[in-house]
Order: structure tokens, then sequence, then C-alpha cells
């Protein structure tokens, strides 16, 4: 008995699967069958890339020949400087690290709160209305101007409470400072790493955070070990897009940085809190102040230290791609 | 309209290589005898190389259970019981509550806003509203359709599971033991042991499965909840497991929710059919399969709907 019925029925030759045929003729679709107006909808598809390939190129090959002209290596060492000419100006250090240091204090402020909402968002979200809200306001901060965020963080970091922050002279808050700019630049960072998070959270399927849970674990040991590990690439993306946010923001440098062409440190405060309660510069800041329409109006130096921001950013765009091609080498779920 | 009345085709099994000896022992138990398939029924053949259970400890009870979601009864007043010793196999058609039946013994539908269950499932006599949900869901773990392993490597996905909450401490050199044994209790060891440090999510969907239910087995649980582990895995993969959780019996409580009835003839000791959220019928599998009391349950074996 058991032998014939380990013996599986003969399949039947006569019914071969569709597919084989279609590989068989070999058609893949052309647009030659399609109607006019698709073929122009295709083809202005096509122009449109093609133009935005374009500009882009054009930009970074426009910036690197006159960046590798004008740039000395003296002047990312040299901080700018009162002179008659180009030679006795000096360079852009102290926009160079002004710049460094609101893209760390931004991130890190938007960073932690970034994730915070967006973990709040996603894995909690109750009551309902107040996530309904918070998401608005989200996404209300990401469409604000930032010269609108940047007269708001006058008016706050103007506060005699918030004196400490900036510099007081006789009573009188001068509300412009790193502590200020940073604060108010991760506001602009803010809505990138929550809608990036968020993204990352929602591609966990549900039957992931249910094994954890069927393990004993809590919401919190889930989110901390599980889900926040396998949405780093998208963190890290939201981290990095908020950054090049913050290194590329004029306006709330211009207001609430002072912008003035050095640093500018507190007397009597110890350091680092001297510089950074004091009023500085970045390279945005400098890029604008040294073009022509600026005080300084040295267009080689603004083009200098706008080929370095490229780079920076270019350096952004890049640590994103080698996380992605990382976090797929760890793999995800199917379905 | 031919496929109706035909019989399913036969079950293969392919024979281990070293029967145990088990099979030769007299069962205790008034549960069937493995070998008196019912010719009518399509369901023939050998059930599985290990034969009838050997013991049976009832450790869970599930008395007059409803669950609703919102207004609409998923599960209609179901009391089974569940037994150490044995494999219980849910069967029935898609949405006839079988899983959220199964979800309800570790109270994993309570994460689902709108659900609400009445009556009681005791687990080893003790109410299991009474415990705290997270202990519970140690001693009644689950795997599930999708194999879902973390994103870590093999040995973390079960250290994980060994560890406090969310702590990172106990050393690798203190969980190894454990480890090794959870992942020897489902029969990946051997394969993995060189890579240890992988990526779980880099395996084959066979022994990421398996990973899966090493995982389960790490936190030492009385009762295994499996909702359709093999759905998403290649029958050789689904029969590694099937002798798996048929060794598994023993040590455990195992529920296995399936779409396959053959899967269920193999592998189960009793079935529960369940329709539209009503247990339709609850008996030992040769009988569910060869001699069904209730007119429905022998219209869904002989796959008249489904």
């Amino acid at each position: 008995m058991d032998s014939s019925v380990a013996t599986p029925p003969p399949p039947a030759p006569a019914q071969k699967p569709p597919r084989a045929q279609k590989t068989a003729q070999g058609a893949v679709e052309g647009s030659a069958t399609w109607a006019p107006i698709d073929r122009v909808g295709l083809a202005i598809c096509w122009a449109l890339g093609l133009l935005f390939c374009a500009i882009a190129v054009a930009v970074v090959v426009y910036l690197f020949i006159k960046g590798i002209t004008y740039l000395k290596p003296s002047m990312l060492v040299t901080p700018a400087a009162a002179g008659f000419s180009q030679a006795e100006t000096g360079g852009f250090s102290d926009a160079l690290i002004g710049t460094m240091i609101v893209a760390v204090m931004g991130i890190s402020i938007a960073l932690p709160a970034g994730i915070a909402i967006a973990v709040w968002l996603v894995e909690y979200g109750r009551p309902a209305a107040l996530a309904r809200v918070t998401e608005s306001t989200i996404e209300a901060i990401a469409g604000i101007p930032s010269i609108v965020l940047a007269l708001f963080g006058t008016v706050i970091f103007s506060s005699t409470a918030l004196g400490f922050l900036s510099r007081t002279s006789e009573g009188v808050v001068f509300g412009r400072s790193f502590f200020a700019a940073s604060a108010m630049l991760s506001l602009v960072a803010l809505p990138l790493i929550v809608a990036s998070t968020r993204e990352g959270l929602n591609s966990i399927p549900r039957h992931v955070r249910e094994a954890s849970y069927a393990v004993g674990k809590t919401k919190a040991a889930t989110t901390r070990r599980i889900l926040l590990p396998a949405s780093r690439p998208q963190v890290a993306t939201g981290a990095m897009l908020g950054l090049g946010r913050i290194i590329g923001d004029t306006a709330i440098i211009v207001v609430l940085l002072g912008a003035t062409q050095n640093f500018a440190p507190v007397e009597g405060a110890p350091f680092p809190f001297n510089y950074l309660r004091g009023a500085g510069t970045t390279l945005t800041n400098f890029v604008y102040e040294a073009s022509p329409t600026g005080n300084l109006n040295q267009p080689e130096k603004a083009y200098a230290a706008a080929f370095v921001l490229l780079l920076m950013v270019l350096v952004l765009n890049a640590t994103v791609d080698v996380i992605h091609r990382r976090a797929r080498k760890v793999g995800t779920w199917s379905s | 309209m031919e496929f109706l009345t035909t019989p399913p085709p036969p079950i293969r099994r392919l024979e281990l290589e070293d029967p145990p000896a088990a099979t030769q022992a007299a069962p205790s138990t008034p549960a069937e005898n493995g070998d008196a398939p019912q010719q009518q029924s399509g369901f023939t053949g050998k059930r599985r190389s290990i034969g009838a259970p050997q013991f049976s400890i009832r450790r869970m009870e599930i008395d007059e259970v409803s669950v609703f979601y919102s207004e609409k009864e998923a599960v209609k007043s179901v009391s089974l019981p569940v037994r150490q010793g044995e494999v219980l196999s849910l069967i029935g058609p898609s949405g006839c509550g079988k899983t959220t039946l199964l979800r309800s013994l570790n109270r994993l539908t309570e994460l689902t806003s709108t659900a609400k269950l009445t009556g009681r499932i005791l687990l080893d006599d003790v109410d299991i509203k009474l415990i705290e949900p997270t202990l519970l869901r140690r001693r009644v773990t689950m795997v599930f359709q999708q194999p879902n392993p973390f994103p870590m490597s093999v040995f973390d996905n079960i250290a994980y599971v060994l560890r406090e909450q969310g702590s990172r401490r106990a050393r690798k050199k203190v969980l190894e033991p454990k480890v090794h044994s959870a992942l020897d209790r489902a029969g990946l060891f051997e394969e993995v042991k060189d890579n240890l440090d992988h990526p779980a999510l880099k395996l084959s969907g066979g022994q990421q499965q398996r990973l899966c239910i090493a995982r389960a087995l790490a936190a030492d649980p009385e009762v295994l909840l499996l909702d359709e582990p093999c759905s998403a895995l290649d029958p050789k993969s689904t029969q590694v497991i099937e002798d798996l959780i048929v060794k598994l019996r023993d040590d455990v409580a195992v529920v296995i929710v399936t779409h396959n009835l053959q899967q269920a003839y193999r592998i189960a000791d009793h079935v529960a059919f369940m329709y539209l959220g009503d247990l339709v019928e609850y008996s030992s599998a040769t009988a569910l399969f060869g001699n069904p009391r209730e007119q429905r349950t022998q219209d869904y074996v002989s796959g008249a709907f489904g």
C-alpha cells in the first residue's frame, strides 16, 4: 500500500504554464503603441530628468573648478581679518569652526527629540487627537521659513530668563549666540528626522513587534533593542538630511548668531561657554558676506568657502549611501 | 467541478533515517493509534514517524472563551484542553477565528484595542488574566506565520530572549550554553554553529523559522503556539519543521494553527475544527479526518469548501 501511495501522479505534459509562452515571444512593452499624449508625457519626464541632472552637474563642476582655483589651505586655518587687500583679509577658519559647532549642537538637540517624537507617534500615538496635533505641528514647523523661526528665536532668547545663553550687558540680553542659533536650527532639522524615523518604524512589520512581545518583552525593551536598531538606516538618513539643512541655513545665522566675521567670546565665562554664549559666523554667512552683495565683497573667497560647504554636503550624501549599503547586508523581512 | 468530488492527492511522507523506538511502546492514553486510515476521506498513509503520544498532561484549559472585535464575535464560546505530550491543531477556513483563539492564549489579542475576551483561560489552573502579561508570554511563547528573526546575529536573537527586558547584561560566555541548547532543541545548532555571529535575516527561510522556534523555546515555555509556521516555506523546510514539532510535544504543549489539512493530519494528535467562530468538532486526528461526526467537518476535510 505504501509504495503505491508514495508514487506521485505523473505530470500532465499537455499543459504548459503560460509564462513560458510569454518569454518565448520576448515581448518587452515599448512606447510605440502608446497614445500620443502618453508619449509626450514620457518625453517630458525624460527631458526634465536630464535637465535636472545637467543643472546638478553644472553646479558641482562649476564650484569644483572655482573652488580648486581659489581655495588655499591657509584659508582653512586663518581667521578673517580686516585689511585693504585680499591677501590681508585672511581666511574663514572661524566660519568653518562655527559651521561645525552649530551642526553638532543643532543635531544633538534635534536627533534625540526627533526620535522621541517619532517613537511616540508610531508606537503609542494615544490619545489620537494629541497625536494628530503633534503631527500637524511638525508639518507646520517644516513649512515655516527659517527667517521666521529666527525672528521668533530673537524674542525667546532676548528674554531675561535665558540671559545665561547669550551676552548680557547692564541687564539687557543680547539674545544672539551659538546656543540661540543651534536651538532654532534644530527645529529646521527636526521635521526631517521625525519623518524618516517614522518611515523606518512603519516599515517594520507588525509581527516583528509581536514576536518580541510574545517572548515576554515590554514595549520599551522592544523599542530599544529591536525597533530603533532596525530603523537605524532611516534615522541616520534623517540625521544626515537634517545636518545638511543646518549647515546650509543662512537666515537663522544672520539673525541669531550675530553674523560677526570672527568669534566674539563673552569675557569672564569659562571655556567653552565663553564662545558658545558669544556671537560668531558660519560658512553660509561667510559666503553671503563675501559675495559681491555682501560687506566683504571678495568673490574668490566666497567661491572657496562655498566649495568647502559643497564638499561637506557631498560627504553627508555619501555617508547616507554607505549606511544604506551596510543595512542591506543585515537583510530585512520578507513581504 | 470535478476537483470537488475527487479526494485530495495521497500524502507522501519521507521516512526518517532512524525511526525512533518510541513507536513500539503501547500508548497509555485514550488517544488514537496512528495507523487506522480511512480510505474514503483521502487521508491515507502513514501519519508520521513518531507514533501516538506517550502521555498527556493538561497545561491549559480554554473555558467558554469568546472574543469580540468591537461588535463582531470572532470566537464563540469555545472550550478546549491544551495538553503537553500531544500536538493540538486548529483548522478551519480563513476568518474562522482560529488565529484569534491562538493569540488569546498568550494575551496577544490585548494589543488590539477593540478586542474583548470573555470566559476563562487557565494555565496550570491559574486564570491567565491574573498572570502579568510579560510573564505569561514567557510561559506561553509563539511562532508566527512569517519568519521574523530580529535584525541581529543568530546568537543575539536567542540571547535577547534570555536577557532581562532591554538589558545587554549577561555576558556572551554566560549565555552560551543556553543559546546552544535552544538552537539544538530547534534542530538548528549543527547548521549554524560556525556562523553564530552572522545576521539572522541572511539565513534561509526554513532556518529563519527554526530560529524563531529556538527563540520561542529559549524562554523555556510550557506551551508553544504556532501560527501557520510553514505557510511561507518550501516543502523540504516544512517537513523539517513538522518533524521538529512532533518531537517537541513531549516537552511543551504544542498548539498549531494550520490551513494545510494534510499537515494537520500528519502532525496533530487532536484536531479542533472551527467554522465562523464556532468550535464545530474536536477529536483525535484519526477520528476527525477519518470519520468526522459533523457534516460540516466532513465537507471541509473532503475539500467541499475552504
